[in-house]
């Protein structure tokens, strides 16, 4: 029995969680002395197969090209999935919107309990994940005979992208649900790193006091490269998207600096960047938790500090 | 329509979770706890699908220790018409939550489940999904709109890249997100009224269903603690520090 894991991707390109998954796979499939395969969902999607493909240590790729699995609708997924599953003895998706939205659905329709968000993988049946927003660590071991995993993509190393040489094997298409459409997708547009894979991050909170504002987090994000995030008050106050989110319930990032700017520091905007590994924290409050996790902390306006910063990094 | 509304008693999400000294759990001994809060928006939605005329009655679900009445009766306040308190000591896996409530489906004939898109105690973000498929019906998780419009209902979804527009075919179960709505406190004499409405108990024995755990929890450890950093005097020494002791930039 071996390890699947399930790719994420947009029919054109294989999304880099997918790399992290991979990592978690191969340790897995080191205990349980096997191997990995990538499932490949959606249509036309020859170029996603072919990128899973050159991903080093894959044993096969199971390619399902067909026009029910187009947009990765939650229903066809899942059903997709249950229909191999008997072939594997774990089976893997980040713990992304796309990840979380359809693997649970396949777990119960299979009478197992779903594995959220592991952050370690301790031995084939064993798995540490963050529970409480991240202020416990819980070491799980699972007693089902195929274990449904989602992976926490920042706690893996993402494997590399070119070097393997795996066949690509057609797989029938199960049935379509007729469950549900999809209708569109306003997707965002940026120029910049994305958010949970960029080397640094600089977030606004509700400090920012309007959107227009974030012009100043831009303009240190371009001197850095950086991916340019917010607290849940700088979007809910509607400053920036959705997307933008770092924390509980939005993204979780942990790149190598995170720059949090005229953020509180709220438990839930932790779970989401206190395992960056160099943390900033620029606020005017002295007394704000963000300083109690920040690495360097900078008590200023940050109309001020932002500027400057600009000025300073030349 | 009927509406079933799941809500969960946790930890209040103010409160610091801390682990026990044996390292078998998180302490909850005296702890504050509310109503999670992803649910008092599955709520809030269900009572304005009311207030719009799409649905007439509206039951909300608790499955958890006696205290689980106070959630209960928090949903009444706000503007639910009865619960169902499905009382155990036991913690659930949210695979067993959705047995429990693909019960209370068959029983209750709703046209609409809404659950949270996560508890924030157990983070598994798992229990909608698991619902929607043993009931074989359609799902719309992460929601942050939604239009009821006879046999389907259009969502808008939070997704990582941006937002997402799906039509399910009715019935249906949707997880809610945070930016679904505002949910309403209750007002005193709501909280009053509450009291009387009807709040039905059940042993989670007597249903009869497999709820046993397939996870056993060896440990719950603290997570590491981050080393305290430093206050610097300007933007200046912050960058010089960024460049030339922690080389990140
Ligand atoms: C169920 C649930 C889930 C949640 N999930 C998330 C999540 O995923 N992510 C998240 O971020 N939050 C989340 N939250 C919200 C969280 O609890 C906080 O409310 C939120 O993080 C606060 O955002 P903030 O720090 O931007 O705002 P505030 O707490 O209002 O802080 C603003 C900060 O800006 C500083 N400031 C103001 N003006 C200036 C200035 N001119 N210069 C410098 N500093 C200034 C202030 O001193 C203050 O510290 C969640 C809450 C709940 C209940
Ligand atoms: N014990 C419970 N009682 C009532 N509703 C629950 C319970 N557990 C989970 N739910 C619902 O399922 C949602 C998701 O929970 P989870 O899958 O555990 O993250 C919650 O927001 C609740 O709406």
């Amino acid at each position: 029995m071996s390890v699947l894991i399930i790719a994420e991707h947009d029919n054109q390109a294989l999304a880099p969680a997918t790399l992290n998954v991979v990592t978690a796979a191969q340790q897995i499939a080191g205990h349980a002395d096997t191997t990995v395969d990538i499932l490949v969902a959606g249509q036309t999607c020859d170029a996603v197969a072919q990128a899973a493909a050159r991903i080093p240590g894959i044993a096969r790729v199971r390619l399902v090209d067909d026009a029910s699995q187009a947009q990765q609708l939650a229903e066809n997924l899942a059903a997709q999935v249950v229909a191999l599953a008997a072939e594997y003895s774990h089976i893997l998706a980040p713990a992304t919107t796309f990840g979380k939205n359809f693997l649970p659905r396949a777990a119960a329709l299979l009478d197992v309990s779903q594995i959220s968000d592991i952050s370690a993988v301790v031995d084939g049946e064993t798995f540490i994940r963050p529970i409480f927003a991240g202020n416990a660590l819980a070491k799980v071991r699972s007693s089902d005979s195929c274990k449904l995993i989602t992976v926490r993509t920042t706690k893996f190393e993402a494997s590399a992208e070119e070097g393997g040489n795996a066949a690509v094997e057609p797989v029938t298409a199960s049935e379509e649900s007729g469950l549900s459409s999809f209708v569109g997708r306003q997707l965002s547009q940026s120029e910049r790193p994305e958010l949970t894979s960029a080397r640094i991050v600089i977030s606004g909170g509700r400090g920012m006091q309007d959107g227009a504002n974030f012009q100043l987090l831009d303009a240190v994000a371009d001197k850095l490269d950086a991916a340019v995030g917010a607290s849940r008050a700088a979007v809910d106050a509607g400053y920036v998207p959705n997307d933008f989110q770092v924390g509980q319930t939005g993204k979780v990032v942990a790149p190598d600096l995170y720059i949090a700017v005229g953020i509180s520091g709220a438990i839930q905007h932790l779970a989401g960047m206190k395992d960056s590994k160099v943390i900033v924290a620029i606020n005017k409050d002295s007394e704000a938790p963000i300083f109690q996790v920040a690495d360097y902390g900078l008590v200023e306006d940050l109309f001020e500090a932002l500027p400057a910063m600009r000025e300073a990094l030349g | 329509m009927k509406v079933l509304v799941g809500v969960k008693r946790v930890l209040d999400p103010q409160v610091k979770a801390r682990v026990k000294a044996d390292g078998s759990a998180v302490d909850l001994t005296n702890a504050k706890m509310s109503m999670n809060p992803f649910d008092e928006n599955a709520v809030e939605e269900a009572i304005r699908l009311k207030e719009a005329g799409q649905v007439d009655e509206i039951v909300t679900v608790s499955i958890g220790p006696e205290k689980a009445q106070e959630t209960l009766r928090q949903s009444l306040a706000m503007g639910a018409d009865r619960a169902i308190h499905v009382v155990t000591e036991q913690v659930l896996e949210p695979l067993a939550v959705a047995k429990v409530f693909q019960h209370l489906v068959a029983q209750e004939q709703p046209g609409l489940v809404l659950v949270g898109k996560q508890a924030i105690d157990d983070d598994c973000n798992q229990t909608g999904q698991m619902l929607a498929a043993l009931l074989g019906w359609s799902q719309s998780t992460f929601t942050s709109e939604l239009k009821v419009e006879g046999e389907t209902a259009t969502t808008l979804r939070e997704i990582d890249g941006g937002l997402e527009r799906i039509s399910v075919r009715m019935p249906a179960v949707v997880t809610v997100d945070l930016r679904l709505n505002e949910p309403r406190y209750a007002t005193l004499p709501n909280v009053m009224k509450a009291k009387k409405k009807p709040l039905q108990k059940l042993a989670l024995e007597e249903l009869g269903l497999d709820v046993a755990p397939r996870l056993t929890t060896l440990e719950v450890m603290e997570p590491e603690a981050r080393a305290a950093g430093v206050l610097l005097e300007s933007v200046e020494q912050l960058v010089e520090k960024l460049r030339n002791e922690a080389r990140v930039i």
